[in-house]
């Protein structure tokens, strides 16, 4: 009996990815579409301590980063998307409204230094989490993410996936200028 | 009118292979012996009527007729003459054309190597592979066709994309596709046994060379892929676990199970629903890689232009392919008691094991793969899963494949008592370990990759050697080719992991902003910029650097990194000097001019990366030698031992 189900196996599985190439030709006619709200928006930033790339001596904690909002943004040098994103990052890094710093995820930090060196270093400061453990507090899961933080250290918005300038302009400006009004 | 003759021969060609699908399928069911003849001569008619297209389309390029879309967009007339004919393959429609040409040359050798199968199981392989030709010459001819004219004609073409214009590049997208289309024979095979109900052991053999030889092509296009990339990207890695380069490696993964489960049902009766399910999912593992490829539906750096007809084309004829097959294995799979039983220790139950550990890579390969993809269709974003997940995973998985490897070829088949091998074994293993510990010392970074890739590389060097003399000393011992073949590929697993895994340890970049006639110095090497000159080829202008490398004051050599600017569309292309050697190459790639004459200089020391593609080359030779068994065209079946 069992054998002869398993038989069907094969078959169901193959469903299954189909159903999902299905899924993604339908989506790649229709690129933009918005990322779900992250649990962690309106909760404070969770902890970490974590060394500075190019620098391991230096360590820096959620505390240190208080004061003043900054935009967190989840990075590797292994990341076609990351590429994508990065003029988009520069530009935002470049109207110096808001802190921008990297979170260098899962790399290694000649790869990581190397990237920035060819593509540019927009960041006031890159976190290295090698292992990446700090990232599972932070629900990352991807790379790309980004995380706007306020000046009190609680998240208020999250976008995963590449930034494009319609992301910015339209979602994280808004919430940059609310910030801002405060 | 030459590229309207084109078209007419790839609609021909559709009607060939339209009547190479139906006539012998339908005349093996109905026992009708002249529907069935019909197959041979249209396998021909396809190939010589693809060939045909083919060659119209490199004349086409050969003389420049731009009012051809296809040839104006993918070459110019400063484009030099081998790049000419290169380029037909430079695109999505042409390397589609080259594909199914491809696809009918497989077609064809069947036909033309199949006298000694019965009438009915070649009536039906070559109806299967029929269907296949049609689906891709349909792709072709509705969605993608390179014959189309533009109106009015351009005096200029656009350029062959400059990444394109490298020797490496003519040679692996034709390997690429040999490789993906020859496991069509083991599929077809697979689908005529199902349809037939029965699975014999002398059409297996049959299959046996072909699926070693596709398996074989495969292994040198990516290989050369690899390569190419290492050189020509400017970026220093030889994988990326990009998913171009994973739609290869599924197959490929699939194709080395399928080797070995081959192997098994043939010899011993063993695994056949296994290894018909095998030969299904190694096939449909290259339309999958055809798919991710041309759909655009995953981004990648070597991504052809997205086109949501094509991806649903290919959706829709993948869907008809894979799903048919895998509905008709559920339907008619043999229950698997056929074969002779074995004990938990035999040779069976190892070849099992690197049967379910190479299947698990290349599910792993492909979860990954589509990931991103699930996400997508998830609402949860676009994401990528790079090198910190297929690498760690993919190392969980090999390791103990390497492990058991020396066992299976020592190991007898049925039932074999575990102090045997294991004695035989234990020499290499101490002496595996030793020069592990040895390198962990010495080694001046990365300790436990260069332990781990000396001890592999050890340990199955020494196993595959040890049973190389077990068996010419053993009464009347000898090596067949299959066996040779056998060696040949588990010797190239051996230098592929020096290779990889030493180049990972030891590998050390530098960059640096050099004035001329500064240096840098790396250990006991020194590199002195002399200058950057500015350079004109024929497409193309370049920044073209002079590198000397010292040691002490021996100039051991002059390289000559360059940074092109192609004259079509300004794109500018890091070209690399690479100094190779067995045991190092020096890698030294221009960056950007950093003012006042300093340039961005980039050196890499990259110990032992050939050994990378040199045990992929020694793998391919091990499938090309055991295809040459003569005991695989012997006609009639014999008995196994």
């Amino acid at each position: 009996m069992s054998a002869s189900r398993a038989r069907w196996l094969p078959l169901a599985a193959f469903g299954g990815i189909l159903a999902l190439l299905a899924a993604g030709v339908w989506l790649s006619r229709d690129p933009d579409r918005d990322a779900l709200p992250s649990p962690l928006i309106g909760k404070p930033a969770p902890a970490f301590d974590l060394p500075v790339l190019g620098d391991p001596e230096r360590r820096v904690t959620q505390a240190d980063l208080r004061g003043a909002p900054y935009l967190l943004n989840v990075w590797g040098s292994w990341c076609p998307g990351c590429r994508e994103e990065h003029a988009v990052v520069a530009a935002f890094a470049n109207t110096q409204r808001v802190r921008v710093i990297g979170f260098n995820w899962k790399d290694e930090p000649g790869d990581a230094t190397r990237w920035l060196a060819q593509f540019g270093d927009p960041y006031a400061l890159v976190l290295a989490d090698y292992d990446g453990r700090a990232a599972i507090e932070w629900g990352i899961y991807g790379a790309p993410e980004t995380f706007l933080v306020d000046a009190a250290g609680t998240v208020v918005w999250k976008h995963v996936g590449p930034m494009t300038d319609a992301t910015i302009r339209e979602q994280l400006l808004p919430q940059v200028e609310r910030l801002e009004a405060r | 009118m030459l590229p309207e003759l084109g078209q007419i021969a790839l609609l021909l060609a559709l009607v060939a292979a339209v009547l190479q699908t139906v006539l012998p399928l339908l005349g093996a069911q109905r026992g009708l012996a002249p529907w069935m003849a019909a197959a041979r001569p249209a396998a021909y008619a396809q190939w010589a009527l693809t060939f045909i297209a083919w060659a119209i389309l490199t004349a086409a390029f050969v003389q420049q007729d731009f009012s051809v879309r296809y040839v104006a967009e993918n070459s110019n007339s400063l484009l030099p003459m081998v790049y000419r004919f290169t380029a037909v393959w430079g695109g999505h429609e042409g390397s589609l054309l080259l594909w199914v040409f491809v696809l009918a040359c497989w077609n064809a050798a069947v036909a033309w190597f199949s006298r000694s199968l019965p009438d009915v199981v070649l009536a039906r392989v070559l109806g299967v592979m029929g269907a296949v030709c049609l689906g891709f010459l349909a792709f072709l001819i509705f969605t993608s066709n390179p014959f189309e004219r533009i109106l009015p004609m351009p005096l200029e073409g656009r350029d062959l994309n400059p990444l394109l214009q490298d020797p490496g590049m003519i040679v692996h997208p034709p390997m690429l596709y040999i490789g993906y289309s020859g496991f069509m024979v083991p599929f077809a095979f697979a689908i005529a046994a199902l349809l037939d109900g029965k699975v014999d052991a002398h059409w297996l053999r049959w299959t046996r060379p072909w699926t070693n030889v596709s398996w074989a092509f495969l292994t040198i296009g990516i290989a050369l892929g690899s390569w190419w990339a290492y050189y020509e990207l400017g970026w220093g890695g030889w994988w990326f676990w990009d998913p171009v380069e994973n739609a290869s490696f599924m197959p490929w993964l699939a194709g080395a199970a399928l080797i070995h489960s081959q192997a098994v049902t043939e010899k011993r009766g063993s695994f056949h629903g296994w290894t018909l399910l095998l030969a299904i999912a190694t096939f449909s593992l290259s339309l999958l890689g055809a798919f991710l490829v041309r759909s655009g539906v995953l981004t990648s750096v070597h991504s052809f232009a997205a086109d949501p007809t094509r991806g649903l084309f290919i959706l829709v004829f993948l869907g008809l392919v894979v799903g048919g097959s895998l509905l008709l294995y559920a339907l008619r799979a043999p229950d698997g008691r056929d074969g002779k039983p074995f004990a938990a220790t035999s040779r069976e139950t190892l070849l099992l094991a690197n049967n379910l550990l190479l299947v698990a890579a290349c599910a792993m390969v492909l979860l990954g793969t589509l990931y991103p993809l699930l996400a997508d269709a998830l609402n949860l974003g676009k994401i990528s899963v790079g090198p910190p997940y297929f690498g760690l995973l993919f190392l969980l998985l090999m390791t103990p494949l390497v492990l058991l490897l020396p066992f299976g070829p020592l190991t007898r088949w049925q039932n074999e008592d575990v102090s045997r091998p294991l004695r035989m074994l234990l020499p290499w293993a101490v002496l595996a370990l030793i020069a592990a510990t040895l390198a962990f010392f010495t080694a001046p970074q990365g300790p436990w990759k260069v332990a781990m890739g000396v001890a592999g590389a050890v340990w199955v060097a020494g196993g595959t050697a040890r049973f190389v003399w077990t068996r010419l000393r053993a009464p009347g011992g000898r090596m067949g080719a299959e066996m040779t073949g056998m060696v040949l590929g588990h010797l190239g697993i051996s230098v592929f992991l020096i290779g990889a895994l030493l180049v990972e340890g030891l590998n050390v970049q530098r960059e640096v902003a050099l004035l001329p006639g500064q240096s840098l110095t790396i250990g006991r090497d020194a590199f002195v910029l002399d200058g950057v000159l500015h350079h004109v080829g024929p497409n193309y202008e370049s920044d073209r650097g002079t590198v000397r490398m010292l040691q002490g004051d021996r100039l051991v050599a002059t390289l000559h990194p360059e940074k092109r600017t192609y004259a079509s569309g300004g794109q500018v292309m890091t070209e690399t000097a690479i100094r190779p050697g067995v045991s190092r190459d020096v890698y030294v790639a221009l960056g950007e001019p950093l003012g006042g004459g300093a340039w961005a200089v980039r050196v890499h020391i990259k110990p032992f990366v050939r050994w990378v593609w040199a045990g992929a080359f020694l793998m391919a030779l091990g499938g090309f030698v055991t295809a040459t068994d003569r005991r695989f065209r012997r006609p009639r079946r014999e008995r196994t031992a």
